[in-house]
């Protein structure tokens, strides 16, 4: 950890999935602290476990063992429910295939968060607009996903995930299907959501150029931290 | 209203689709109005029937006849306070394609008994007057452009007249208009007397009649009275009250109610059928962006809306237009040309038409919208 106040905090993280008869064992204990304000890129070989455990930090899945706590709340403990509402509010998720609704226009992606919240019309339209305008897609708006480029659909995404100004983002490969040039941008995005307007981002990522832009990387191997490396 | 895009949207996502499942809840819809109206229009005839008025005709069929004494036993039987007979005739006005009921009757005591056709007093005094007079319904008299003094030729098809011409040459004398909304004014009456002395056979025979009694309470007891008196006549005949009647003679072209039924439960059986396929297909399809919206933070109770918003959506566009086009089409007139005494589509199958168009969404979007709500995040993003 970078010396911030503890946003994040995983003990003994364990993940078991069945399949048929048998038991697989994704994660096992897992513990790691992530400060408010970092950027951390999650590395490892493909079935390591890097999306099982984003999975596990957004509350789209539970752990089967051990403890995540969220600014001091145990999401591992929400009932679905609860945790749906608290996704809503505290999480940006950013995929690597954008999930974008094709038949809905940028803004009308990006509003779909903001549909949960309990703001007026005006007030979606507002938020929709600094979102687009953050990412640099404020001319894309009625633009359809089909009409985008891989970048463009991927900032989109992106404008969708801080639509509602969560607490954190978390980048399932946000740069794997895009080439060199767009991952760049991309990448050149995160780092400027991170630095000026100081979001934590998890990002789990193959790629080494993206991990050098966060401020920690760590390595998982067969379910388990490996190595960190300070950036 | 937020979430109406998303909606609308969903249902645009594979056009032809949805507008060939809507097109096909359209005509479930529109044969729904219509089938509602033909009901109507057979249960009108039962409905307008009075339950103080009793009917004796021959047990086997109306076409079996009875004799023309049994009106002045009839009417000294007590409770009994007035009798009056009907033939039916059954002729051709230029076309067989022209059909409509005409009766010979007995003018005073008929409309005596009828109080709901309303005759003008010099019209009907004229048709008093006249043997060849015979006075139509409104509705009938406005379909052919009939007027009074027009000549009306029937064409005979059962009885035939003495003069062998083959044709019964008729005065119209009088229009009747009815007195409540729902009366029949597609009769065609006209004089027994006239009828008998001519008709080469069966002179002195009548086929059915009309009583009217004291009390309709006591309707069914009188009923009986009537049939032990005429218990060892050579005529086999029954009297039942004039609704039960009614409703025999639709029974004889088949319980419509019951066909009604079943034509349209399967109708609407097929077509929920056609609508839960369409929104499987559509959701299970999409099973990817719903995972993406229970991410974003999405309740299962929100998801399971959306579907059954728009399954709902999808059979309000076919439904509504289906019942409008109904609606429509029945106003340009009764299809039968006639046979049916009204022929509209009431405010109370149109409520009960939206009422199924509500079911239909429903029941259509539940199946999907269970599947959405079970599934998981992970598996389906991980799928995608």
């Amino acid at each position: 950890m970078s010396g911030r106040d503890v946003l994040i905090r995983a003990r003994d993280v364990g993940k078991t999935f069945r399949r048929g008869g048998e038991e697989i064992e994704v994660l096992r204990g897992l513990s790691l602290e992530i400060g408010s304000g970092d950027f951390l890129a999650l590395m490892g070989p493909s079935g390591s476990g890097k999306s099982t455990f984003l999975n596990l930090l957004g509350g789209l899945d539970k752990p089967t063992a051990g403890a995540i706590e969220v600014g001091g709340h145990r999401i591992d403990r929400m009932a679905d429910r609860e945790l749906a509402r608290w996704r809503a509010r505290h999480v940006g998720f950013v995929f690597q295939f954008y999930n974008l609704l094709p038949v809905l226009t940028a803004e009308r992606n990006v509003e779909l968060p903001l549909l949960l919240t309990g703001l007026s019309g005006a007030g979606r339209k507002k938020q929709v607009a600094t979102a687009l305008s953050l990412v640099g897609l404020a001319d894309r708006a009625r633009h359809y996903p089909r009409q985008l480029s891989g970048g463009q659909e991927q900032r989109v995404g992106i404008a969708r995930a801080i639509a509602t100004d969560p607490t954190f983002l978390l980048c399932d490969e946000p740069t794997g299907d895009l080439d060199r040039k767009s991952a760049d941008e991309i990448l050149d995005l995160l780092h400027e959501l991170n630095t000026r307007q100081g979001k934590t981002i998890v990002m789990v990522t193959h790629d080494p150029q993206a991990a050098a832009r966060a401020n920690r990387v760590l390595h998982l191997d067969k379910g388990a931290l490996v190595a960190e490396a300070a950036a | 209203m937020k979430f109406l895009p998303l909606i609308v949207a969903n249902l645009g996502r594979k056009k032809s689709r949805t507008l060939f499942t809507a097109l096909s809840i359209l005509v479930a819809f529109l044969l729904y109005g219509y089938l509602a109206a033909v009901g109507l229009a057979f249960q009108l005839g039962i409905s307008l029937t009075g339950n103080d008025r009793l009917v004796l005709r021959h047990k086997v069929s109306l076409v079996q006849l009875l004799p023309e004494s049994y009106q002045a036993r009839l009417e000294k039987m007590p409770g009994v306070v007035a009798v009056a007979h009907a033939t039916f005739f059954g002729g051709v006005y230029k076309d067989p394609q022209n059909f409509f009921s005409q009766l010979a009757v007995e003018p005073e005591r008929f409309l005596a008994l009828y109080p709901e056709y309303v005759l003008p007093p010099e019209q009907r005094a004229a048709w008093l007057r006249n043997r060849v007079g015979a006075v139509a319904g409104r509705e009938l008299a406005d379909k052919y452009g009939w007027k009074v003094g027009d000549r009306i030729p029937l064409q005979a098809s059962i009885w035939q007249p003495k003069d062998g011409t083959g044709t019964w040459e008729l005065e119209l004398v009088g229009i009747y208009d009815g007195a409540e909304a729902g009366t029949d004014t597609s009769q065609f009456l006209f004089r027994y007397d006239f009828f008998d002395e001519n008709r080469v056979e069966a002179n002195g025979l009548v086929g059915w009649y009309v009583l009217r009694v004291d009390d309709a309470e006591r309707a069914p007891a009188i009923a009986r009275q009537v049939d032990e008196a005429f218990a060892n006549s050579s005529y086999d005949d029954r009297a039942t009250t004039e609704k039960a009647f009614v409703q025999a003679v639709v029974r004889q072209v088949g319980d419509v109610g019951k066909i009604l039924t079943g034509i349209l439960g399967s109708v609407f059986f097929t077509i929920l059928l056609v609508a839960v396929n369409t929104m499987i297909q559509s959701v299970r399809e999409r099973a990817n962006e719903i995972a993406v919206l229970k991410t974003l933070g999405f309740l299962n109770g929100q998801v399971l809306a959306l579907v059954l918003a728009e399954s709902s959506f999808l059979a309000a566009a076919g439904g509504l237009a289906g019942l409008g086009l109904a609606w429509l089409l029945i106003g340009q007139g009764d299809p039968t040309g006639g046979a049916l005494p009204r022929f509209v589509l009431e405010g109370k199958a149109v409520l009960l038409g939206c009422l199924y168009i509500a079911l239909l969404g429903l029941c259509a979007g539940l199946l999907p919208a269970l599947w959405a709500i079970r599934l998981r995040i992970s598996e389906a993003l991980r799928r995608a």
